[in-house]
């Protein structure tokens, strides 16, 4: 029966409005009276059974629960025979929470779809050969699944037979489909786009990547602050303290309307609903834009940060170097080109590989006596001719004269941050390359945007010489920059930091830097969200992308603004409300309510403002 | 000890989550401390020992509030 009753909260709340039109239409165009308070004692008692209901359970589990102060409220207007405020009063209060009830989806939505990209059913093997569909659940490790073209990895695996593509993009955010062949690893929650494999699962259910991932965002959206925490100790107090505030007001003063007035007024409503609803859609919006955040305490944190550091030079370039500039001196280009292609490719130096790269297609030619000068670089012969590949000390030992103009452009080369490759033949030097890692592409732009939301100090450490940082640093607009630093060094910087004040963030892949993202306030991994980097960081970006960090500063910023303007609404909502009781005439029960409920929607929709969220400029 | 995670129909208000913490932390053979009940995901997370409750005791317990139990899953803590 109470279940009956609650099931049917939707339809009750529109009878309650046909009956209270009905009684109006009564009253004013037939005269009728008797109609007016016949509706609005129907639809006063049909509105109130499933409050009552709850306040009922409340109350047997030691809650004193909004409900209970709207029932009591509801009753007393009935007793003093003032239907239409109790008929409105309860139409209000049902219509408000099946709106807050639509539009908390709504924020909840981001997170929603994630979840529901998890893998529900998998083709299992059975002991007589066959593949059967079951439940994700009824999945071991250990298991042999089929996956056909279309659907989901059940489960994170090694691929036993066959061979397709798959899209990672719920993993990784990469959208771009990965080809699988025979003993690659396979992820839960991925589409095989094309191709039939057999997989054999290694991790089920919550122990999978994606599982993980899920489980991270669904404790982070429920996970809360200091201030949250603090708000539910006091609506605690709270609600039971306005009932007993009504009840004493009652004992002296004997109004019961003004008595029951309280009760409404002073309905925490949109106080503790606040909080959570700017958490969830902050979290959501982040968790749509492969932004990880871990909860409201680290949205805090995150959104004060003055100093970001960054663990190697690695995260700011490509990782990759590139011959930048070169020149050449005397004739022959061609062919020494081919000669010190032939020489180089017998190197797996990076800057032997940067090299070829440059030089493309060429003639190669055999290359004999082939010698490694440690901390120079490589002589070889090519014929009758001695080839000599290196740096400006490996010359000098060659005894190759730089003339004037070399000199100069050694010179200016090593100013650009350049590593140099010197080729000499037979003494004489004929080309000079200048390599240099590059910045990856936007980056120069995101950290313009960094600095834009109020960061100060934009701070790199780095295991690389002096001479490459500081050219990084000097190309970014860094604010400070530190070579030769070992993973020690890292950590031992950010306490300095920390004791001068600082809130530090920490940018980090995580493999060597586990003590620098734990010690800092915010540690923030860029990986594909596979290693342990998710266990230790307060954030992690997935798939390593650093335009993402830009987005998640301003989203964090944005959802602390957004709590703190809820806060104020809720509060401001409260005291407005008791002092017009106090000071005013016009006051009564049902406004009373109709504020309380649309300032429940004014902070839900105020909240619901971050799902669509994203960095101006 | 069991560790159960139990989801629930779509929470609404805030005031429900004191109520489903005061009726869950009633059992006996509940562990208090893991008691979770998340909002936001609509799921009651709680450890349990399976000799002094069973399962069904739990979910009864959320359901009479009038919150419908979706599916709930047990594993060995």
């Amino acid at each position: 029966m109470q279940r009956y009753i609650l099931s049917k909260k939707n339809s009750i709340t529109l009878i309650g409005a046909i009956l209270i039109a009905l009684a109006f239409f009564g009253r004013f165009s037939l005269d009728n009276m008797a109609i007016f308070n016949w509706s609005l004692i129907i639809a006063s008692i049909l509105g109130v059974a499933p409050i009552a209901i709850q306040a009922f359970q409340a109350l047997k589990v030691k809650v004193v629960s909004i409900d209970v102060l709207v029932t009591i409220a509801v009753i007393g207007a009935v007793l003093i025979q003032n239907y239409e405020e109790s008929a409105i009063v309860t139409f209000l209060f049902l219509f408000g929470s099946y709106l807050e009830q639509r539009t908390l989806n709504k924020t909840r939505s981001a997170i929603k779809e994630l979840t529901e990209l998890a893998p529900e059913s998998a083709l299992k093997q059975m002991e007589n050969g066959e593949f059967e569909e079951v439940d994700v659940d009824d999945v071991d490790e250990g298991d042999i699944l089929l996956v056909k073209t279309g659907a989901k990895v059940p489960v994170d695996g090694t691929v036993l037979t066959g061979e397709g593509h798959i899209n990672e993009a719920s993993i990784t955010g990469e959208s771009l489909p990965v080809s699988k062949k025979v003993d690659s690893e396979v992820f839960a929650g991925s589409i095989l786009e094309n191709g039939t494999i057999q997989i054999r699962a290694d991790r089920v259910g919550e122990d999978t990547t994606f599982g993980r991932i899920i489980e991270l965002v669904e404790e982070a959206q429920d996970s809360k602050s200091e201030a949250e925490r603090f708000i539910d100790r006091f609506s605690k107090y709270y609600t039971p303290a306005v009932l007993v505030l009504g009840f004493i007001v009652w004992l002296f003063s004997k109004d019961i309307e003004l008595a029951i007035t309280i009760l409404v007024l002073g309905c925490p409503g949109a106080l503790v609903i606040g909080v959570p609803v700017s958490n969830v859609a902050g979290i959501g919006n982040g968790a749509r834009n492969g932004v990880l955040l871990k909860g409201s305490e680290v949205i805090n944190d995150f959104s004060r940060v003055d100093t970001i550091v960054f663990d190697k030079t690695g995260t700011l370039t490509v990782g990759n170097p590139e011959v930048a500039e070169k020149e050449f001196y005397g004739n022959n280009t061609e062919e020494i080109l081919g000669y010190l292609a032939s020489v180089e490719r017998e190197s797996d130096h990076p800057l032997a590989k940067a090299v070829l790269q440059d030089i493309g297609e060429t003639t190669f030619y055999t290359v004999e006596e082939t010698e490694v000068v440690k901390g120079g670089g490589i002589v070889a012969k090519i014929g009758v001719h001695r080839i000599a590949v290196g740096n400006v000390a490996l010359m000098e030992k060659e005894n190759v004269k730089l003339s004037e103009k070399a000199k100069k452009d050694v010179e200016r080369f090593e100013k650009n941050g350049n590593s140099l490759v010197l080729t000499a033949v037979d003494g004489e030097l004929n080309v000079l390359m200048g390599i240099r890692d590059q910045i990856r592409p936007g980056v120069k732009k995101d950290l313009q945007n960094l600095k834009k939301l109020g960061v100060k100090n934009l701070v790199v450490l780095s295991g690389d010489n002096q001479g490459t940082v500081d050219l990084v640093a000097r190309e970014l607009g860094l604010t400070e920059a530190h070579g030769h630093m070992l993973p020690e060094g890292k950590s031992a910087y950010i306490e300095k930091m920390q004791a001068e004040g600082g809130i530090i963030a920490f940018v980090g892949d995580g493999v060597n830097d586990s003590p620098s993202l734990a010690l800092a306030d915010i540690g923030i991994a860029m990986g594909s969200g596979t290693d342990v980097a998710i266990e230790t960081s307060d954030v992690v970006l997935m798939n390593s992308d650093f335009s993402r960090l830009p987005h998640a500063l301003g989203l964090t910023k944005s959802t602390s603004r957004n709590m703190k303007q809820n806060i104020t609404i809720a509060v401001g909502v409260v005291l407005v409300l008791l002092a017009s009781l106090l000071f005013s005439e016009w006051m009564n029960m049902s406004i009373g309510m109709l504020v309380h409920e649309a300032s429940i929607l004014v902070v839900i929709l105020n909240g619901m403002r971050l799902l669509r969220y994203r960095l101006r400029g | 000890m069991q560790k159960a995670t139990i989801q629930l129909e779509t929470l609404s208000c805030p005031s429900c989550l004191q109520k489903i913490e005061n009726a869950v932390k009633g059992i006996n053979g509940v562990n208090q401390d893991s008691l979770k009940v998340m909002f936001n995901a609509s799921k009651v997370k709680v450890d349990f020992d399976s000799e002094a409750v069973a399962i069904n005791d739990i979910e009864k317990a959320i359901e009479d509030l009038g919150y419908p139990v979706v599916k709930s899953k047990v594993k060995p803590a």
